[in-house]
């Protein structure tokens, strides 16, 4: 690990004053930072720790919750309120890294937490993630885990969080404070940014901006379920995963959300998929067609190609538990 | 920095890099706390902060300060050991050891969790109760590796600590 200042930041307006200029980092959980840091794919020169701060309430706002920055994984997993009104949320974090992790990372590491791309955690090997304009090895190489939406010339990497695809699915957003004191909101639809030119530009943040909360909508009720297609039964990243959220009304399908995981650079969603499903009567047709909006533009990299079929079927085996078809 | 380990406060002039693991080991020659892979994902540095187990690996020393930290040595020494312990040993629920100090420090942190309500990707309602069977352990213990596949006796020794509200 390369040698770094570290400052425990009091208040949040400091800790985004400390971080705004220079090779600067927050510290949360530390499980994916300090895990990059130790093979040098991450080089901060100053480390602020913001584990002292008043981020760590869980507080109903309206008909929505606030979740501070700095609550545990295993804490958010666990409240009565997510566990009853949000449970994509709770089982989304459940099926994520394990009991000790989750007690460590925080609400506001996990949704910033780095791909699991081999290449990007190889410093021997080229990564326009890691260090831009030097090439991606996953493009022709190993890439089983990469992903088959939204990716660019430059990048094919997945965001790797459980947590974040449920937050998408129920249109999170998340507050900031800058460094000169303004507060943010922004829609998790826009806060992940696709890899384009730039994969080393990940989130919509800018530098020194502190993640404070995360704000939670209104319950949508319905059935909420979070499928995570993986490897291993159990503390392994997700190939597929999907959050989806369902209301029937009298035999047909009434709203319908769905985000997907694994599948690109940022928890995925295709709003034309939900429309094509609203108003219908659910069968392993009408799955179909949604999948083939969803997958239209998908493109396979090799060992990755399985993914395709994977996320077909993955959404048929999710709609038809939350409908109730059998197929 | 001060740390305090098993109830001790402890002076220390470390390196600000140190992680806690490290911290333990080498510096307070506490090892019976292990160094697996020293990225979060073998368990064998599973310490309790605050009650809560965590990987001693994947966080700094200085950041914990302030926290209550126990160690394997800190749960039961010989001749007094912690039930958890006990069981491992009746159960026989390790081959070479080394997982084991995580093994069983998660385990008590595990059943906390598990009393307090905390679902599980295994469960099947999120209503807040708890029954741990078999599957249940093994998903809750998943963070907690181990090299020699003793996971049955693992199992049957938690449960039984479990089922005698021992710990
Ligand atoms: C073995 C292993 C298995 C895992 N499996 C899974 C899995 O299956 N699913 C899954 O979703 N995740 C998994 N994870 C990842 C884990 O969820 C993340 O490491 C964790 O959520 C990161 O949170 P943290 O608080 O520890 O972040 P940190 O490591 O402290 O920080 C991560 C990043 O966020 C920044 N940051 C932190 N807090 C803030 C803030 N308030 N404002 C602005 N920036 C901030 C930091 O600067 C850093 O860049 C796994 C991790 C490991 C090690
Ligand atoms: S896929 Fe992205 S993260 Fe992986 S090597 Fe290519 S540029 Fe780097
Ligand atoms: S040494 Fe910490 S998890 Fe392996
Ligand atoms: S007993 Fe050998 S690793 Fe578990």
């Amino acid at each position: 690990m390369r040698p770094f200042d570290y400052t425990r930041a009091t208040a949040p307006q400091e800790a985004a004053a400390m971080a705004a200029a220079g090779a600067t980092k927050f510290i949360a959980g530390g499980t994916n930072l300090l895990d990059l840091m130790k093979l040098q794919v991450e080089t901060p020169e100053k480390l602020v720790d913001v584990t002292r701060l008043p981020m760590k309430d869980i507080v109903a706002e309206g008909d929505g919750l606030k979740i501070g920055a700095l609550v545990p994984n295993s804490d958010l997993a666990a409240d009565e309120r997510v566990r009853r009104d949000y449970p994509v949320l709770s089982r989304a974090l459940l099926a994520g890294a394990s009991g000790q992790l989750r007690n460590k990372a925080t609400t506001g590491g996990n949704l910033l937490q780095r791909t699991r791309c081999y290449y990007f955690y190889e410093t021997s090997a080229r990564c326009n993630k890691r260090e831009p304009g030097s090439g991606c090895d996953a493009i022709g190489g190993f890439n089983r885990i990469h992903a088959i939406l939204g990716t660019s010339d430059a990048c094919i990497a997945t965001h790797p969080s459980d947590m974040a695809v449920a937050m998408r699915a129920l249109d999170a957003e998340i507050e900031t404070l800058t460094p000169d004191g303004a507060t943010k909101r922004h829609p998790i639809a826009d806060f992940h940014r696709l890899p384009g030119d730039t994969p080393n530009v990940e989130t919509v943040l800018s530098p020194g901006e502190l993640i404070t909360a995360v704000h939670l909508p209104a319950p949508l009720g319905g059935t909420q379920i979070y499928r995570k297609v993986r490897d291993r039964a159990s503390y392994a990243f997700a190939l597929v995963s999907i959050a989806a959220v369902v209301t029937m009304d009298a035999g047909k399908i009434g709203t319908v959300r769905l985000a997907f995981g694994g599948v690109a650079h940022k928890p995925w969603r295709n709003e034309a998929v939900e429309a094509a499903l609203a108003g219908e009567t659910p069968s392993a047709a009408l799955f179909d067609k949604a999948a083939d909006i969803l997958l239209a533009e998908a493109k396979g990299f090799g060992e990755n190609d399985f993914k395709i079929p994977l996320a077909r079927r993955t959404l048929a085996a999710v709609l038809a538990e939350a409908t109730g078809v059998s197929l | 920095m001060r740390l305090t380990i098993n109830g001790v406060g402890q002076e220390l002039d470390l390196d600000i890099r140190t992680s806690l693991l490290d911290a333990l080991r080498d510096h307070l020659a506490l090892t019976g706390t292990k160094k697996g892979c020293d990225h979060g994902q073998c368990g064998a540095c599973t310490v309790l902060i605050n009650g809560r187990r965590v990987n001693s690996c994947l966080t700094l020393a200085v950041m914990h300060e302030d926290d209550e930290i126990t160690t394997i040595e800190g749960l039961g020494q010989p001749g007094n050991l912690h039930p958890m312990q006990e069981s491992f040993l009746q159960h026989d629920g390790f081959q070479c050891g080394y997982c084991t100090p995580g093994q069983i420090v998660s385990a008590v942190g595990m059943l906390d969790e598990a009393k307090k309500g905390w679902p599980s990707h295994a469960s099947k309602d999120l209503d807040g109760t708890v029954s741990l069977d078999n599957a249940e352990i093994s998903e809750r213990m998943s963070g907690n590796i181990c090299r020699c596949s003793a996971y049955p006796n693992i199992v049957d020794a938690i449960r039984d600590v479990n089922e005698k509200g021992a710990a």
